[in-house]
């Protein structure tokens, strides 16, 4: 089922949480809200369930008008970010709630809701729990039992509160790649909201990043990554290197150093920011056009990607560099070097009106 | 003794002397042995002082016999009340955010920083002869003060934060998210309570209504000023207990009292196994109970 949200706008008393948002969420779509704390995105995902009424706005599940429709009445799986499984009840219970509670003539016979609860189970791998309480399960466990605990209703949409936030590492990464599976054998529009870029870049179909109620981007994951729409969207989604410098006939000038700049970037001149990656950047001995020279502070040499902290010349500035074990190899940095940096690739924005 | 020279190393900084703990639990035993332990045998010893037959004597005079219905006419309006009392008051302040919320909760306090005798005051300042409101009820002959419906409002005033303040911190620890899930399950505002809410705080409640009651059946200050002592009329236990012990009946008074001493155990022995079954839920020592129990709601 599509969901189109049109001009939502929210307050808390001086707070805005959302201003003026707009999206439409395509039919069987897994959609990643990512943001900073405090951004509207949970907000956002609320108002999508009914659990939060907007100020003004509208939201239409497969065209139409759901806004005033209740929450018991919008056919949505919301999983919170806590799970909120009902502590008093067994597993078992807990997720046939949804359909035991169905008024008599739309309810299921006990058979038949035996065996959708433990079909159900079965799908999150997690049936000999049945009989189990919610805190006798690890917290994976929880989340798997809250999801299967919304898909029990069968509803058109599900909603997932920073499903995987209070998970470890480990156990988020296998859950990313479960939801991701379950999402493309049931297509069951989705939306889930999340502060880890990493997990939005992984596993949606589509990125939405917001920043101060507003939506900063919507695309594609590369999208996203390769091409940033504001300088704020480049340093959510990672680490990056900040050069000040000048516009200038399709270039951008960085003290002696110009870098021509491709169709996506701006036109116009004037002061402004280049926003490179550690992986963006080339380390060499040679001085010819270079970006800037700096002496290595710092290796890190653990794991794959070897990261160097140089000291930029003039300025002072840090600058992190990420580069493969076999680069590292061939230049045989040692700490104390000399070396000059060239970017690959860098994204640019104009200072004052941060339009491009 | 092993186990405890095995501990020693990590408890020695924090483990007092010997003669500081033996002190301190001695001076806190001999304490509750002259303030209660005393006090509680007295009570059974006087009662029983003349033998069985006079202490039946006096519980099934008619006189004890109307107190004991009173008092407990009483407790089973008031805490029922109180019971629909606390839950609202106590769901409305831990679920929803509202103005005035504070203003409620210093509110539900009241009872507790007034002195009962005060409390009972103000009823007889509204509804007596010469209150706000005496002349219409007496022109619509009702009678509230020196009256049953006067201990029972002396009553439900007194006891009213018992069970609010034990739900309030219990509800507002466990958050509106299970509520939530529940409705977006598809349940209704009703089957949300019944199943969720409910289950959730009915060993609070059940502590809240066992203190309650105790109250409610114990109460003097408030009542005496409002009940205006007529015998067999507007007595409760507590009231026919001081009119006994100031016609120096004592044999009366401590039979009576003793039905309160009893109440008192009771509600100590109750409130324990409350406890504990309470902490055994927690734990989730018993599976199989809570299907056994949707099953049956259905």
């Amino acid at each position: 089922m599509s969901i189109e949200i049109r001009n939502i706008q929210k307050r808390f008393g001086d707070f805005t949480a959302l201003e003026n948002v707009s999206l439409d969420i395509a039919s069987g779509e897994l959609l990643a809200l990512l943001g900073p704390s405090g951004c509207g995105k949970t907000t956002l995902l609320r108002i999508i369930a009914g659990l939060a009424t907007p100020d003004s706005g509208q939201i239409l599940f497969h065209g139409q008008d759901a806004t005033d429709r209740h929450v018991s009445e919008r056919q949505v799986g919301f999983v919170f970010q806590h799970y909120a499984l009902f502590r008093h009840m067994t597993v078992f219970d807990n997720v046939a709630f949804g359909l035991s509670v169905r008024p008599r003539a739309a309810r299921p016979s006990k058979e038949a809701i035996r065996d959708k609860v433990m079909k159900l189970l079965k799908l999150v791998q997690l049936d000999w729990l049945a009989d189990a309480y919610p805190n006798q399960l690890s917290g994976g466990q929880r989340q798997r039992i809250a999801l299967a605990r919304s898909l029990a209703v069968e509803p058109r949409v599900l909603l997932l509160d920073e499903p995987f936030g209070a998970l470890d590492a480990k156990v988020r990464k296998d859950l990313r790649r479960w939801l991701r599976q379950l999402h493309d054998d049931m297509h069951i529009t989705s939306v889930f909201v999340t502060h880890d870029q990493e997990e939005a870049l992984e596993v949606s179909d589509r990125v939405v990043v917001m920043n101060h109620g507003k939506i900063e981007q919507a695309g594609r994951p590369d999208e996203i990554y390769e091409h940033p729409a504001s300088p704020f969207v480049t340093q959510f989604l990672g680490d990056v290197n900040l050069f000040h410098g000048r516009v200038h006939d399709g270039k951008m000038e960085i003290g002696d150093y110009a870098h021509a700049l491709g169709e996506h970037q701006t036109a116009a001149g004037g002061a402004a920011t280049a926003y490179i990656r550690p992986h963006d950047l080339d380390l060499s001995r040679e001085p010819g056009e270079a970006l800037a020279a700096g002496t290595v502070e710092h290796i890190h040499a653990v794991g794959p990607i070897v990261r160097v902290e140089l000291r930029r010349e003039g300025s002072g500035d840090l600058i992190d560099a990420a580069l493969t074990k076999d680069q590292y190899q061939t230049l045989r940095l040692m700490l104390g070097d000399r070396v000059f940096i060239r970017p690959k690739k860098l994204s640019v924005f104009l200072d004052a009106g941060a339009d491009i | 003794m092993a186990s405890l020279s095995t501990a020693a190393p990590r408890g020695i900084a924090t483990t007092e002397p010997a003669w500081v703990r033996y002190t301190f639990t001695g001076l806190a035993l001999t304490f509750l042995g002259l303030f209660l332990l005393v006090p509680l045998v007295s009570v059974f010893a006087e009662a029983l002082a003349k033998g069985w037959s006079l202490y039946l004597d006096a519980l099934i005079e008619p006189e004890a016999l109307f107190a004991m219905k009173l008092t407990l006419i009483a407790a089973l309006i008031a805490v029922p009340l109180n019971v629909v009392f606390g839950v609202a008051a106590a769901w409305s302040i831990a679920k929803f955010d509202f103005h005035g919320k504070s203003l409620l909760i210093t509110l539900i306090d009241l009872p507790f920083s007034v002195s009962p005798v005060v409390a009972g005051l103000t009823y007889v300042l509204m509804f007596g002869a010469q209150g706000w409101l005496g002349e219409w009820l007496s022109a619509h002959d009702i009678k509230i003060i020196f009256a049953v419906p006067g201990i029972v409002l002396a009553t439900v005033f007194v006891t009213f934060p018992f069970i609010a303040r034990e739900l309030i911190p219990l509800m507002q620890a466990q958050g509106a998210d299970e509520e939530q899930a529940a409705l977006v399950l598809g349940a209704t505002g009703w089957q949300t309570f019944w199943h969720i809410t409910l289950p959730n705080i009915k060993w609070g409640l059940l502590y809240g209504v066992i203190l309650c009651n105790a109250r409610a059946m114990g109460e003097f200050g408030a009542v005496s000023v409002v009940s205006g002592h007529i015998r067999g009329e507007t007595n409760t236990i507590p009231l026919h207990v001081e009119i006994l012990y100031n016609e120096y009946n004592f044999v009366g008074a401590f039979a009576c009292a003793s039905l309160l001493a009893v109440l008192a155990l009771v509600t100590l022995a109750l409130k324990t196994l409350v406890e504990w079954r309470a902490a055994r839920q927690l734990g989730n020592d018993v599976p199989l109970e809570a299907r056994a129990r949707l099953a049956a709601a259905k």
